[in-house]
């Protein structure tokens, strides 16, 4: 939301769009002379702004973010959301935004996407299976869309849905989870500058295995807290039902707050593997939090982590 | 035409010594598309995971010798001594791969093998698998007797069964695979108490 922070960006910082369009077509031209052709570049560009959150680590790679996903709706290999995701129907999309609201009704992805300022938000994400990466998404903050849609009083939590399309979706096909994947945030949660409806990554539309077109990210939880291709959103009072945490709820919790001090009963969650540095490369600590303990950690003020992970 | 004949004659011919160089070639091979960005994004647990899934199916191969010889008369003897190695040898590879790429933390690799199930199963079913590749030469066999090396050699059983709880336990959610693997162990194991089949009827 405009005025919540105040970044030490200004207008004049932004590329502007011709001359990263230019570098895309320059970057583009030059595999093309290499094949003997001309092409320009091959995907519109999305044109978000920097922002004070990103991180300053380097980002993985478009390859590695888009080839090691989990996605089961798509089945459980990591490779397998990058092989069956373009089976999904992305447009039209609309998100059933309902529940404790002002405005409920069906809102078509342009109408989300008309008003809001997309922003780079480039984020570590922490897996529970303890890899991470970081990923230049491209987003807005959620706490916009519930604004828009009015917030009622009685609300303590955010609920969200993901796509359930069998016929789209192989892994759907299973009883790997109870379908469809849905989880929940408590509502100051969903209302935190950094919690972010992502629609793409490297300033790129989201790719479909990566949950287009619009999910949920939110950087200081396990990755599975980040639903993907949400297609509904409910205010409620209680604590919603949240699949892993429904599935196993000794294994994940509803928060799973990145935490390395709580492992995760069947492995430790002190240490992570980032992903794309190879095969000798030793793991790193992991950090409370996912590193944006000075963001979040007084939510969570006087909560027994260990009881509420 | 007599298949299982036909099989057992090539299985009388054929020798065994090529086998014992080829079974280690794909792990050779993993480790270099691993080296080379041919095991994806993420070459540690991939390997980790190939090796230890190739050492289940051979501790499985491995478990089909004595009923397609009792129940098909098809006799494969020969070769079980290689497939128990190489079986042994990709559970070292799988091991030695979790130790010394993936967790490296001596203190942390200690509390995985007390604290999670999963891990301390899959190390009993290794532990398991010690004596038997110790006992796998002619020498051993003769010195312990075939009835006491028999009886000792019987704890692949429980080496197996360990190995596909190991894998079944550490899937997420309802996954079909490792019930599958544990399906087909359970039904190898309970084949052996069907009776051998009549030789009258063959």
């Amino acid at each position: 939301m405009a005025g919540r922070w105040k970044p030490d960006l200004t207008w004049a910082d932004v590329t502007p769009k011709a001359a990263y369009m230019n570098r895309r077509q320059l970057l583009a031209g030059a595999g093309a002379v290499a094949a003997g052709a001309i092409a320009g570049p091959a995907m519109a560009s999305l044109g978000a702004v920097p922002s004070p959150y990103s991180t300053d680590e380097t980002p993985n790679t478009f390859e590695e973010i888009t080839n090691y996903c989990n996605f089961y709706e798509f089945g459980t290999g990591k490779e397998d959301p990058a092989r069956n995701a373009h089976m999904l129907t992305t447009e039209p999309w609309a998100v059933r935004i309902d529940g404790l609201v002002d405005k409920p009704g069906l809102y078509g992805l342009e109408d989300i996407l008309a008003d809001v300022t997309l922003e780079e938000r480039i984020y570590r994400l922490r897996c529970v299976e303890a890899w991470s990466m970081v990923v230049p998404w491209v987003g807005f903050e959620l706490a916009d869309l519930l604004a828009k849609v009015g917030v009622q009083d009685g609300a303590r939590y955010v609920a969200f849905e993901t796509a359930y399309r069998p016929d789209e979706m192989p892994g759907a096909r299973f009883p790997i989870l109870d379908w469809p994947y849905r989880e929940g945030l408590r509502l100051d949660e969903a209302m935190h500058p950094l919690t972010i409806l992502a629609t793409g990554l490297y300033d790129e539309p989201m790719p479909n295995q990566n949950g287009a077109p619009i999910r949920l990210v939110v950087p200081w939880k396990y990755g599975f807290k980040s639903i993907k291709s949400v297609v509904r959103i409910t205010l409620t009072a209680d604590q919603p039902h949240a699949s892993w945490n429904h599935s196993q709820p000794r294994e994940y919790g509803f928060y799973s707050n990145v935490n390395p001090e709580v492992d995760h009963p069947r492995w430790s969650q002190a240490t992570e593997r980032r992903i794309g540095e190879g095969l000798f490369a030793p793991r790193r600590p992991t950090l409370m939090f996912n590193g944006y303990a000075d963001e979040v950690a007084s939510m969570y003020a006087g909560m027994d982590l260990t009881k509420f992970y | 035409m007599d298949v299982v004949g036909a099989l057992n004659g090539w299985a009388r011919r054929v020798p065994t010594w090529p086998f014992y160089v080829l079974a280690p070639l794909p792990a050779v091979w993993w480790l270099w598309l691993g080296l080379t960005g041919g095991l994806g994004v993420e070459p540690i647990k991939e390997l980790e995971h190939r090796l230890g899934e190739f050492a289940l199916q051979l501790l499985i191969l491995g478990l089909c010798v004595t009923p397609l010889r009792t129940h098909l008369g098809l006799n494969l003897i020969r070769f079980r001594r290689v497939i128990g190695l190489a079986a042994f040898l990709y559970v070292v590879l799988h091991l030695l791969t979790w130790l010394l790429l993936d967790v490296r933390i001596w203190s942390q690799i200690w509390a995985d093998i007390v604290k999670r199930p999963y891990i301390t199963i899959g190390m009993a079913g290794f532990v398991l698998l010690i004596p038997l590749a110790v006992t796998s030469t002619n020498a051993a066999i003769r010195r312990m007797g075939p009835v006491a090396w028999r009886r000792l050699h019987r704890l692949v059983y429980g080496a197996v069964l360990l190995g596909a709880i190991h894998f079944v336990m550490l899937a997420k959610g309802l996954q079909l695979e490792p019930l599958l693997y544990l399906a087909a162990v359970l039904g190898l194991l309970a084949m052996r108490a069907i009776p051998r089949r009549a030789r009258a009827s063959a």
